[in-house]
Formats: structure tokens, sequence, C-alpha cells
């Protein structure tokens, strides 16, 4: 018989700090040895949901709790965080701040040392957990030697030492390229069959996690749980879509084309998905009818030539590549972590001097120029918005590189109004920053860098760790400038806002070139794909149930989703 | 607001104390503002014990400067140099004194006690502790090092309160309720 | 800035990297504090050799630390004449005799008294000065806090030193980006600018920078809470390596050059500096 080993019951929660409560009345079993999938968008109370399980809530985030908790039939309220441990492993999204370790056998050891475990039986015991996760040759290693995805084991290693019987999961694919994150998924279901734990994934990327089998899907908005059901249920509906999830694509596809999903038509996974003929025809009907393809032909404005770079001066991250960008695309570098795509960014706005080549905007060399210099050409938006915003104030924020020029008072004024119009910012322009979501802080940085009216705007990785909702609410907000005309340069890993967003891309491995041209033909090859450690979106598994151009088919998928987009607009 | 003069050493400020001396370490060996006095840098690294000290309390912000200034020591190569070494951590200590005057957390601006006791704490640092340590364990001679430490906690001290003083003002603005907004 | 290593710990092998971080820390702090309690340049010279043969049994990379080593005996030509202007009768003070070697004006003027202070003063620092950079160079990082809290340091204060360590990587990358983001936003950190200005400077590089360590602190501690962090009042050490025999061997050798120093220090000497002029 199956037992619950987690249950909420009429749980409600409430953050000290905050009127509303995040959590409401919430009713959920969890069963022994189940896999239990929970999706929400940022804020949606998720994330609060997973605290609860690990003790994090109410011991270090204080609260008002009503209804009840329990694992495994205790209430979690009279446990600590130290003895919920032991039964809930917590792998956290950011597997850099989970490292405590000063390399991997130190930070797999880590609970073990907390638990005074004599050295005699942790070393095997540390080496032994090792091997699960494929990181036994890797003991001595630092974290700076590491690859995400191998941080990542790491963290889960240093839970599994515990022998927890459940493994909750906060949000494991928002760091990770798509293959590492497929490889991840898998490792997490067979980690989960050798020991026999209970998991729980918390994530919003609901078509990788689908990647293996999902006992069951929770989706929670606004604090409560919207459904509560098996997968293909759950992708039958409309609910995902209607809460700001986006559905696996070739559901969403299927559905555009106007087919019916039935959970008998088992939609969780694209291998078990069964179309009929006349479901086949009509997806290939409606892919057709929103072909075309439109190529923008335009001047070159950034050509980098035959350009190398290397820190050590043995080994070269970037290695003899050439390339054009031309004025008004929207351009994405891709490739794995590792690759080369942030060290070619830093080359493009002069924080790192190439070694050989040029670079040459408008035909111009443009190595002598100091940062600043280019800095009004080229303007770079970071990752993290924290590690940009250095001003108070929303003005002072978005006015402080023509400060810096010199720029007269009125035109600043009026130059930054103007950017702050753009970038639907006006209205707050005299608001402190602190009180802004991550998404806004995000526009700030860009209207920071716009204001400075370059030529070229690079963006590093523009939607990490965004919900599909922030995520569209971003990339809109970009093609809107592009389509004024701004030339973009994306680095990117997510393989779908590529394709959906750009016109032109090249693919880096290793530091060199290995494609060079539309976003829908670099996933056909599965060389490249490969190599690149990419990922093939399941459209192409669907153009080929449907017998169409995998990359035509693509194509037909974005031009619909932008009609579709439009008309809501 | 009942806060103990200490503060406490829980597993957050263990983390923030280790993080804070990480940046005291990175801008005490990479970020030197020449001053105008040659030979002499202004060591901005002293605003973040100052700043770390009013939030952790005495205990993180010595441990800061302790731990801050003896790995960079002993990064450089030179040994390690204890009496300069304990007067950061005395000069941190000081500055955690400011912890019980302040609530940086809720978003009240540093006050008064926040600059008086790093002035004091930087000189008895760097007049008091310093010298007398170098003329007890290394000999130096005794004019020397009062000459070096009236410089350096000019120049410290200057850090400290201002570098310090902006990072605090600019916590207590973040925190502060951002509640009354509106769209004009 | 290139990325520098913070250590640059290579396990070469020998018997000096076999012995246990423990026992590498209290055989370095008896060393240095035997060279701090003594300015008799007998006594450091024979330390300086100590350190020397230390240095070369670890087979120190000399040729790889040129540059520290260039920089070292600039700091310390510059620290002795230096030493001289600014106190050049600091010898005579001490020992209380005045041998004159040459007179340049009636208070400068060169002593015998004064270049043997100096001296014994330079042949201190440039026996502490090996001791440092080979301990540096010897002892595997992540055996430092286990070491520490071996000699009684609290294992929480031991956890700050292994955590910034590990941190300052990350730490010094984030202060590169930033730094660069704001130079390419204008901020003029070349000497042309004004001191105030430059402080201001500082300040707007510091602002992210430190505001995004503190939204680290808050992930780190739920992080090591969550894997039972500070719920025993000791814990044990993955990375710490049990004493052997060569390591009480080598505690008991410094143990002995210690005390024989603190023995002609206090016993024999009775005084700080031995006096040559009487």
């Amino acid at each position: 018989m199956k037992e619950p080993i987690i249950e909420f019951k009429d749980f409600s929660f409430r953050y000290y700090a905050q009127k509303q409560p995040t959590l409401k009345n919430i009713n959920l079993k969890i069963n022994k040895g189940e896999k239990v999938l929970i999706v929400g968008l940022s804020g949606s109370g998720k994330s609060t949901l997973g605290n609860c399980l690990n003790g994090l809530i109410p011991f270090k985030y204080e609260g008002e709790i009503s209804g009840s908790c329990k694992i495994k039939g205790q209430e979690t309220r009279d446990l600590s965080i130290a003895e919920l441990s032991k039964s809930v492993g917590t792998v956290l999204q950011d597997s850099d701040g989970q490292f405590v370790g000063l390399n991997v056998g130190e930070d797999i050891a880590f609970a073990l040392e907390n638990d005074n475990v004599p050295l005699e039986k942790m070393k095997p015991l540390v080496k032994k957990i090792a091997s699960m996760v494929d990181m036994e040759n890797y003991l001595t290693r630092s974290p700076m030697e590491l690859s995400g995805g191998q941080k990542q084991r790491v963290a889960l290693a240093g839970v599994l030492v515990d022998e927890v019987e459940v493994l909750l999961f906060d949000e494991p694919l928002a760091n990770l390229d798509p293959a590492t994150g497929k490889t991840a998924i898998a490792l997490i279901d067979e980690l989960q069959k050798k020991t026999d734990s209970t998991v729980v994934i918390i994530e919003h990327r609901l078509e990788d996690v689908l990647y293996r089998h999902v006992d069951r899907i929770v989706l929670i908005d606004d604090g409560a749980i919207v459904i509560d059901d098996v997968p293909d249920n759950v992708l039958a509906s409309d609910v995902l879509i209607r809460h700001g999830i986006r559905e696996p694509l070739y559901v969403s596809a299927a559905k555009f084309a106007g087919v019916k999903i039935t959970p008998e038509m088992h939609p969780s996974s694209i291998d078990t998905f069964k179309l009929t003929e006349d479901d086949k025809d009509r997806i290939l009907n409606w892919a057709k009818s929103h072909a075309n393809t439109k190529t923008k032909n335009k001047q070159v404005l950034l050509k980098g030539k035959d350009l190398s770079f290397s820190y050590d001066g043995e080994q070269n991250i970037i290695d003899d590549i050439s390339f054009d960008v031309k004025s008004g695309e929207m351009f994405a570098i891709i490739g794995k972590n590792g690759a080369g795509k942030s060290t070619l960014s830093k080359l493009l706005v002069g924080f790192e001097k190439e070694d050989k080549g040029q670079i040459l905007l408008e035909d111009r060399d443009i190595k002598d120029d100091t940062i600043y210099e280019r800095g009004k050409e080229i303007g770079i938006v970071l990752q993290n918005p924290n590690q940009m915003i250095c001003n108070t104030m929303i003005y002072d924020e978005v006015a402080y590189g023509l400060k810096n020029g010199g720029v007269k008072d009125e035109e600043i004024k009026e130059r930054v109004y103007e950017t702050l119009k753009i970038c639907g910012l006006y209205e707050m322009r005299n608001w402190p920053i602190s009180a802004l979501s991550y998404g806004q802080k995000k526009r700030v940085t860009i209207a920071s860098i716009l204001v400075m009216r370059p030529k070229i705007i690079i963006l590093d990785e523009p939607t990490a760790g965004q919900d599909y909702r922030h995520y569209t609410e971003i990339m809109e907000f970009l093609r809107k400038l592009n389509n004024d005309g701004q030339t973009i340069i994306m680095i990117t890993h997510d393989m779908h806002l590529m394709l959906e967003y750009c016109d032109r891309c090249i693919t880096l491995v290793d530091g060199k070139i290995y494609y060079e041209g539309l976003p829908s033909s670099v996933l056909v090859d599965e060389n490249i794909t490969q190599k690149a450690n990419l990922k093939m979106t399941s459209l192409y598994d669907l153009a080929k149930i449907v017998k169409m151009e995998p990359n035509d088919f693509t194509q037909s998928y974005i031009n619909a989703e932008r009609s579709l987009r439009h008309e809501k607009d | 607001m009942n806060k103990s003069f200490f503060g406490k050493f829980d597993v957050k400020t263990i983390v923030a104390t280790a993080l804070g001396a990480a940046l005291f370490l990175v801008l005490f060996a990479f970020v030197k503002i020449p001053s105008p006095v040659p030979n002499t840098n202004i060591q901005i690294a002293y605003g973040i014990t100052t700043f770390f000290g009013a939030l952790f309390g005495p205990i993180s912000a010595a441990l800061i400067g302790f731990a801050g200034h003896a790995l960079n020591d002993f990064i450089a190569g030179f040994g390690i140099w204890w009496s300069w070494v304990i007067a950061s951590a005395v000069a941190g200590l000081f500055a955690g004194f400011a912890y019980k005057f302040s609530d940086l957390e809720h978003g009240k601006k540093p006050g008064k006690m926040f600059f008086i006791l790093n002035i004091v704490g930087q000189f008895i640092a760097w007049v008091i502790v310093a010298p007398i340590l170098d003329i007890v364990i290394y000999a130096e001679p005794v004019d020397t090092v009062f000459v070096q430490g009236l410089t350096s906690f000019v120049v410290d001290a200057i850090s400290a309160c201002v570098v310090g003083g902006i990072l605090a003002y600019a916590y207590a603005a973040v925190r502060s309720s951002a509640s009354s907004l509106d769209k004009e | 800035m290139k990325k520098t290593k913070l250590f640059s710990y290579v396990d070469n092998g020998t018997i000096i990297h076999k012995l246990s971080g423990l026992s590498k820390l209290i055989c370095f702090l008896l060393l240095t504090f035997a060279s701090m309690f003594t300015y008799d340049i007998r006594v450091l010279l024979v330390l300086l050799l100590i350190s020397l043969v230390i240095s070369y049994i670890a087979k120190f990379p000399f040729k790889r630390y040129k540059l520290v080593l260039v920089y070292f005996m600039i700091f310390m030509v510059f620290n002795f004449l230096l030493n001289f202007l600014l106190a050049p009768n600091y010898g005579v003070e001490i020992f209380g005799t005045k041998h004159v070697i040459y007179v340049f004006s009636d208070h400068f003027t060169l002593t015998w008294e004064q270049m043997y202070y100096q001296l014994a003063k330079f042949v201190k620092y440039i026996c502490i000065m090996p001791l440092g950079l080979m301990f540096f160079y010897t002892i595997d990082p992540s055996e430092f806090a286990s070491s520490l809290n071996g000699i009684k340091v609290p294992y929480k204060a031991c956890t700050v030193f292994a955590l910034a360590l590990r941190y300052f990587p990350d730490i010094q990358r984030d202060y590169n980006n930033i730094n660069l983001a704001q130079q390419a936003r204008g901020i003029d950190s070349s000497k042309k600018a004004s001191l105030t200005k430059r402080v201001k400077n500082v300040a707007k590089i510091l602002l992210p920078l430190v505001f995004s360590t503190l939204d680290r602190v808050e992930l780190i501690s739920n992080a090591m809470e969550l894997r039972g962090y500070g719920k025993e009042k000791k814990r044990t050490w993955y990375s710490y390596r049990r004493l052997v025999k060569r390591d009480y061997l080598a505690i008991g050798l410094c143990l002995f050059i210690f005390a024989s120093v603190l023995f002609m220090r206090f016993v024999v000497v009775k005084n700080l500096f031995w006096n040559p002029f009487i």
C-alpha cells in the first residue's frame, strides 16, 4: 500500500513581512517513491512550498502558519532544519552557492563533517557516493575547474550522503545548457530508481523535465494549487498556458493546428504522442500555411576577422574566427558553457584585447579605442542586473553613462526621458531602483546602455532564470527595439529563444565557429547539436512525424506564434 | 530594538564574515587609490569592515579585518606582518561596535556613533596598537612607527568613513520601504 | 588582470609536502614567532639558514617567484634607506655607544651601531620571507581550516577562513566584470581624475559588488544549514590528515628551535639585541 511521505493539509503560510499569505489552503499528498513536478511562475509560491519541505520555513524565514505540513507523519514545525535535512535533501538552483567546499571531495563530505563522522568512515563513503554521480575521478578538483553540470552533480552527491528519502530540486535546469539539462534529468531519474527515493522537482521548464517520466504535475498559481494530475491530463487541458507556463512545443504546435488533444493521445512525451493520420495532415497543412521566410539583407556593421585570444598564452579560448553582424540584425552567439561565448563578447566590447585579428566597426579597426569609447558604440548588458546597478534612483542610473561623458544637463534629461519612455519606465523615473522587480531592473540596465545610443547592444543570457511570462516580456521588448532598427547581439544557450527571435547565429565549439547562418538550420544537423551540446527542440521530432522539412516546420511555428502575439497586441 | 552588543554569530553571520573577508582581500590586494602623500595608498578595504561591522557586529568585523589582512599578507608572500594584521582586527572591532547603534536593516541611516566609533577605532588601531606592537615585536624605531601610524590613521579613517558611509547610506536607502510610490 | 590562483599549491611529493597541514601550521607559527622574539643577529642568521634549508628540501621554485623576490628586495632596500633617513640615531640609542663611520651632518651621522641594527633588521625580515612563501607553497588550501581547528581555533572561525578562500576567486571575477562594465559607461579610473572623484568612482563599483555579495550570503548560509552546519559543538574535517611520526618529529624540531631562541633571548643574552659593541 502506498503511504504519503509528504502531506499538506489546509496549509497556509504568510511571511511576517507581507500582508497576504504566500500559500493558501494547500492540500497535497505525495506518496513514497513518487516523482512530482511542481510548476508555477516566479512569485507563484512554488519555491515557498519547497522551503516548507526542507524547513527553511518556518525556521529561517518566519511567518504565520495554519493547517498542517507533515513529513513522514511528523509535523515539520516540531522538527528543526538539521533534523529535516536527514529526510529531505535539497539541491538548490545556484550550484555555485551550494558548493561550499574547496574541492569536490570536501563538498560531498560537508554534511558528514557536520555530523562528526570519523575520517575512516567518511572517505570511503564519499568515494561511493561520488561514483553514483560519476564524479569519483574529480575528488580533488576545485569548483573553478568544473562545469555547471558537474557542480550540480556534486550538489546532488552532497545531499545523497545523508541517505535522504526525499530529494527536492529547486529549479535544477536554470543554469544548465540544454544537453546538460537533459543529462541532469536522466541522472535524477536513475538515482531515484537506484535509491528508491521520492523526488520533488520545482521547475518552470516543463518540457525539459518531461524528458523522463513524471508521475504528477502540480501547478501553483498565486499561492494555490490549480491542478494536481498526471501529465497526460494536464497537457490535454489548457490550464498551463492560461497560467503562463510554456507547454511542450510539440503540444502547442498541435494545438495551433487545431488538433484536439486528449489524455488518451499520451501527450506527455513526443515518443508516446499518438496522432491520427488526420491530425498529421492538419498539422502539415497548418505549417504550410504559415511558411514564409524573410531574410533581411543589410549592410555589414561589425566584422570579426581572424580573431584569436587566450588568457594564458597557451590555450586559445577564441581560435581564429571570422564573422559578420549586419546592421539591424538580431544576432545570436550560441554554444555550451565554456565554449568561448562570454570571452568573445568581452573582446567585442574591449574588456579583453584580441591577440590576433581585427574587429571592424563600419570598416574601422577599433582596437585602440578606450573601453568607454567602445562602450558608446557597442554596449553590453551583464546577465545579473544587480552587478550593473550603481545608483539608487532610476533616473540617475540611466543618466549615468551620459553624465560621465560630460553631456549637457538638458540633453541628458531629454535623452533619458526618451529612453525611459521606450523602455516603459517613464512613469517610474523618480523611483528608487530597490522598488523594482528583477525584470524591471533588467530593463533599467538595458535603458542605461540604450541611452548612450550604441550601434550595437550585447546581452548576456537576457532571460536566464526567467519564467515564460517574464521571458516573453523581456524578449518582446527586445524585438520592439530591434524592429526600430537597433542591432542586437545575444549570448544564449536557450535554443528556442534563438529560433524564435534571432535572424542569424554563430555556434561556438571550443573557441571555433562551427556554424554560421540561419537559426532554424542549426539544429537540423545532429553533428552540430552534439558538438555544441545543444538540443534539438521537439518541433523537429514533430516535423518528422508529419513528414515536413524540420527547418520549414520550425519557421512556420515561429511565424504562427508571432502573428498570434501580434493579434493580442 | 534590543540588540546584543557583540551581535549574534549564527550561520548567516559566519558566511557574511567569510565573504566580507574575501571582499576585503580583493579590495586590499587589487584596489588601491594612490593618495597625495607619496607611498601611501588609500585602502578602501576598510570601508568593508565599517559596513559589515554595522550590519553584523564587532566579532564579525574584527574577523574580517584579521582574516582579510592576514590572507593578503599570506598571498603576497612576504610573510604575515602580525602587528598590522592585529591592528586591522582592532579597527574592525570598533567598527563593529556601531552595530548596537545602527539599524541599517530597517532603512535607518547611519548616525553619529557610526562615524565616531570608526574614527576612534582607526586611531586606536594605527596610532596605539600597531606602533606599540611594531616596537615590541619588531623593534622598529619609535619615531618612524608613529609617523607611519599617524598617516595610516588619517588615510584609513577617511576611507572607512567615506567608503563605509557611502555603502551604509546606500544600503539603508535600499532597505527603506518603497511602498508609498506612485506612477507619475 | 589575469586570473590569479590564490594558492600556488602543487604537490610535488617532498617530505615537507607530505607533512600534515596541522604540523605545517604549527611549525610555521613556531618559526615565525621565534624570529619575532629576537634581534640577535647570530640567531637570526641561523634561522635564515634553517628556512633556506627547508626551501631547498621542499624544492621551492625560486625561479617562478623571481618577481615577488625582486619586489621584496627593492622594498627592503628602500626600507633600509628610509630607516636611516627617519631615525639615523636609533642604533646609538639602543646600544648606548657611538662608533662613527661618516658624518653627513649633526643629525645624519653614519654609525656602526646604526649599520648593525639595520643589518639585523634586514636579516630578520628576509628570514621570515621564505617561511611565509614556503608555507603558502606547500599547504593544501583545503587543509587550512582543519589545521586552524587543530590548534584549537573555534571551528566556526575556521569556516570563515575556508569560505573566504573558497569565494575569493568568485568575488575577484565579479569585481573585474563590474569594473569593466562601469568603465564602459565612462567611469574614469585613470590617474587624471581628482581624488574625491576617484573615491566616488570606486564606490560606484563597490555598491553592486557588495550588494550582490550580500545576496549570496543568504543563499550560501541556506545551503549550509540545509546540510546541517552549525548544529553541533564540533565537527570533523574531510581534508584533515592525521599526524604521523614525521609530523611529531617536525613539530619537535621546531619546538626545539623555538625554545633555543627563547633561551638565547631570555637566559643567555637577556636582551632583544646581542651587543657586539661592549
